[in-house]
C-alpha cells in the first residue's frame, strides 16, 4: 500500500530520463506508422514522397497554413486532455464525441435563447454551458460505472451515437434555422459572442488560448490533492479504499471533470469557428483526441506536442487529398497504426532490454 | 378486418426485419463468446466488423462470388484476431487500449483501402446480394415461416452456429479448456493446457465471426458498402455477450432483442407514424445502456477476465 503511495507520489516529479526515452520511443512509433502509410500507397502504385510532401506544405507552408493547424490542434488538445484525465483513473472514457455534442447543444441554445443579456454575463454562461452539457453525458456513464458496474467503454459508445442522433434531431427540427432553407442547421450566434481572432485573415482564435491555458491547469491539477487521489483510484481500488477514499465517488467526479473539458471543446468548435450548430462538429476528432492522448503518454506537455503534430496531419492530410488526390483516410490508418505501436512498443523494448 | 390485416402485416415484417437485423450482431457476438470465455476482452470488435465488411464486398465485387466475399472475411478476422492476440496474449497490454487501437485502425483502413479500390463515384458499386431462400414446408407455416424460414442462408447458418458454439463451448475437450484458461489459468496451466493457445484460438474465433458479422451487411443486407457503416454493433455484441452471461443461447433471445429494437424504425416508418426518425435511430443504443446496467451488477465475469496471464516466477 504504502509503495503504491509512493510510486504515484514521485511521479510528479520530472525524471529527464524518462522524458527523453517516452519522446524518442514515441518518434520512432510515429515514423514507422508514416513507412507503413508509405508502403500502403506505394502497393497501390502512388509516389508517397509526393504525398507527404503535400502534406507538409499544407500543414506549414504559410502562416495561414500554420495558423489552419493550430486551429485543428485546439480542440485535440482539450479532448486529449480530457481523456487523460479519466484514462490516469483507468476510466476508458471514449466518449468525447458525445460530451463535444451535448457541450455545444447546450451553449448554442444558451446563446440563441438569451439574447438579451448582456454580453458580460451572456458569454461566461455559454462557456458555462459547454462544461454543463460535456458534464451531464460523461456524468450518465459514470454513475452507472460507479454504481452500477457497467462498463464505460461501451456506455460511452452508445452515448456517443445517441449524441449524434440527438443533434441530427434538433437541426433538423426543434433548432432549425427559419431562415435556413430548410438546411439542418441552427440559427447564428449574436456577432458580439463571436471569439476574437488571434491572426486577423486566418481562422485562429481565442479557444487556442483557453486551450494552452487548460494545459498549464492540468500541469497543477496533478499536483493538487484530488490529482493526487485521482492517480491512487487509478492504481488500485484495494489501496485507494485503504486510504479512506470513496471509490465509487471519485469514479463519478472523475468521469464528470473529464467529460466537462470535453465539453469546453464543444463550446470552443462554435463560438470560435463554425457560429452555429451543424451535424459535422464533432466527426471524427473524438477519436482522434484519444491517440493524441496516448501518444503523449497523458502527460499535458506531451499531449501538447502531439496534438500538434496530429493537427499538422489532419490540415496537411486535406491539402493531400486535394492537391496530390491521395484519400484522407490515411490519416484515420496512420491515427491506428501509431496507438498499436505504441502498446507494441513496450514489449519490443523488453525484450532487447533482456 | 382492414385494421387486423395491416397490423398482422406490420407485425409479420417487424419480425422478421427484427430476425435479419438480429444475425450480423448475433454472428459477432457468438465470436466474443469464445473469446471471453478465455479470458480475453476484444473491444476491437468494431474495427474488425468493418474490416470484415470491407473485404465481405470487395471479396464479392472482384469475384462475383457471394462466398468468396464471406472468405475474404473470415480471413481477414483470423488476421483481426491473431494481432489482437499478439497484443493482449504475446506482448500483454492493457486490452481496453489495444482494443480501441484495433477498433481505430479497422475504422480508417476499411475507409483508405475502400476509396483505394473503388475512388471516389458519384453512385456507388453494387454487389448481388444473398437470395432469400424459403425453406420448403416450412416457409408455409403461418407467421413463423415467413418470420424464420423466408431468410438467407447467412441467417440459417447463424442459427445453426448458436446450438454448434453451445456443444463445443459445453459439452468437449476444447470448449472445457477454453473455459478453464478464463477462469483459472495458473490451474489450467499445470494441467498442461497452453494458456496462450487458448485464449489465441478464443481471439481468433471471435475474429473470423465479427468479420462474417461485418460482411453479412453488405452481402446480405444492403448490397454496398460505406464507411462506418456498422454504425456501434461491435460494441452492441460486446454489451450482449455480457447480457447472456457468456451463454450462446440467451445470446440469441439477446440479439433477438436488440435485432427488433432496430427493426422498430424501419416498420413504424412503413405505417408513417409521425416519430422523427433520429429518435427512433436512438432506440438500440439506449436499450444497450439499459440492458447493460440491468445485468452488470449480478454479472459473474470469467475469473480471468482481461487479465494478461504469466507464469509465477516469470
Amino acid at each position: 500500500m504504502t509503495a503504491t503511495v509512493q510510486e504515484v507520489s514521485t511521479r510528479s516529479r520530472i525524471n529527464w530520463k524518462a522524458v527523453w526515452r517516452n519522446f524518442y520511443q514515441a518518434a520512432l512509433s510515429v515514423i514507422v506508422a508514416l513507412l507503413i502509410g508509405a508502403l500502403l500507397l506505394l502497393l497501390n502504385g502512388r509516389n508517397p514522397l509526393e504525398a507527404y510532401a503535400s502534406l507538409l506544405v499544407g500543414a506549414f507552408g504559410s502562416v495561414d497554413r500554420f495558423a489552419e493547424t493550430l486551429v485543428k490542434a485546439t480542440p485535440l488538445l482539450m479532448i486529449a486532455i480530457s481523456v487523460s484525465i479519466s484514462f490516469r483513473c483507468q476510466i476508458w472514457n471514449i466518449g468525447a464525441e458525445g460530451q463535444i455534442i451535448v457541450g455545444a447543444i447546450v451553449s448554442t441554445w444558451i446563446a440563441l435563447t438569451f439574447k438579451t443579456l448582456p454580453l458580460v454575463l451572456l458569454l461566461p454562461l455559454t462557456f458555462l454551458g459547454g462544461v454543463l452539457g460535456g458534464t451531464i453525458w460523461s456524468l450518465i456513464a459514470g454513475l452507472l460505472k460507479a454504481y452500477a458496474h457497467a462498463n464505460e467503454v461501451i456506455t460511452t459508445s452508445m452515448l456517443n451515437y445517441i449524441a449524434i442522433y440527438l443533434l441530427a434531431y434538433l437541426v433538423h427540427g426543434p433548432m432549425i434555422d427559419p431562415q435556413g432553407f430548410n438546411f439542418p442547421q441552427s440559427p447564428l450566434i449574436a456577432d458580439s459572442l463571436i471569439l476574437t481572432r488571434l491572426i486577423p485573415g486566418t481562422r485562429l482564435n481565442i479557444s487556442f488560448l483557453v486551450a494552452v491555458i487548460m494545459v498549464v491547469l492540468t500541469i497543477v491539477f496533478w499536483r493538487t490533492t484530488l490529482g493526487f487521489r485521482t492517480e491512487i483510484v487509478g492504481h488500485s481500488h484495494r489501496v485507494a479504499k485503504q486510504i479512506g477514499l470513496k471509490v465509487a465517488l471519485m469514479i463519478a467526479l472523475v468521469t464528470g471533470m473529464s467529460g466537462a473539458l470535453a465539453g469546453i471543446a464543444g463550446w470552443g468548435e462554435i463560438f470560435g469557428l463554425h457560429y452555429r450548430l451543424i451535424e459535422e462538429i464533432a466527426r471524427g476528432i473524438g477519436s482522434l483526441g484519444i491517440v493524441v492522448a496516448l501518444l503523449g503518454e497523458l502527460h499535458p506537455v506531451g499531449m501538447l506536442v502531439s496534438a500538434l503534430f496530429f493537427a499538422a496531419l489532419v490540415t496537411g492530410g486535406n491539402a493531400m487529398e486535394r492537391n496530390a488526390g491521395v484519400p484522407f483516410a490515411l490519416v484515420d490508418v496512420i491515427q491506428g497504426c501509431v496507438i498499436l505501436l505504441i502498446l507494441a512498443r513496450s514489449y519490443f523494448f523488453r525484450k532487447a532490454s533482456k | 378486418m382492414n385494421l387486423e390485416l395491416v397490423t398482422m402485416t406490420f407485425v409479420v415484417g417487424w419480425m422478421a426485419a427484427s430476425v435479419r437485423l438480429a444475425t450480423p450482431i448475433l454472428m459477432a457476438a457468438l465470436g466474443e463468446t469464445f473469446t471471453e470465455r478465455g479470458g480475453v476482452l476484444n473491444l476491437g470488435l468494431e474495427g474488425i466488423m468493418l474490416m470484415g465488411a470491407l473485404s465481405g464486398f470487395v471479396g464479392a465485387y472482384a469475384t462475383g462470388n457471394l462466398w468468396a466475399g464471406v472468405l475474404a472475411a473470415l480471413i481477414t478476422g483470423v488476421l483481426m484476431g491473431l494481432l489482437m492476440g499478439f497484443f493482449s496474449v504475446t506482448a500483454k497490454v492493457n486490452q481496453v487500449v489495444a482494443g480501441l487501437g484495433i477498433t481505430i485502425l479497422g475504422s480508417g483502413l476499411s475507409t483508405l483501402l475502400f476509396r483505394l479500390f473503388f475512388g471516389l463515384r458519384t453512385i456507388p458499386p453494387t454487389i448481388d446480394m444473398f437470395p432469400e431462400l424459403p425453406i420448403p414446408l416450412l416457409s408455409k407455416i403461418p407467421i413463423l415461416g415467413e418470420v424464420l424460414f423466408n431468410q438467407n442462408i447467412l441467417v440459417y447458418l447463424t442459427f445453426i452456429l448458436v446450438g454448434v458454439a453451445q456443444v463445443v463451448l459445453f459439452r468437449t475437450r476444447f470448449g472445457l479448456a477454453l473455459r478453464s484458461v478464463g477462469e483459472r489459468p495458473d490451474a489450467a496451466d499445470t494441467r498442461g493446457i497452453s494458456v496462450d493457445k487458448m485464449r489465441y484460438l478464443g481471439l481468433i474465433i471471435g475474429g473470423a465471426l465479427a468479420a462474417a458479422g461485418g460482411a453479412y451487411l453488405p452481402l446480405a443486407n444492403l448490397g454496398i458498402f460505406w464507411t462506418q457503416m456498422t454504425a456501434g454493433r461491435g460494441f452492441i455484441a460486446i454489451a450482449i455477450v455480457i447480457f447472456s452471461r457468456w451463454n450462446p443461447l440467451r445470446g440469441l433471445w439477446g440479439a433477438l432483442f436488440f435485432g427488433a429494437t432496430m427493426a422498430l424504425q424501419l416498420s413504424l416508418q412503413t405505417l408513417r407514424i409521425p416519430i422523427a426518425s433520429e429518435l427512433l435511430l436512438m432506440l438500440p443504443y439506449i436499450v444497450t445502456i439499459i440492458a447493460l446496467v440491468v445485468v452488470s451488477r449480478r454479472a459473474e465475469f470469467p475469473g480471468a477476465f482481461a487479465v494478461p496471464y504469466t507464469r509465477s516466477g516469470e
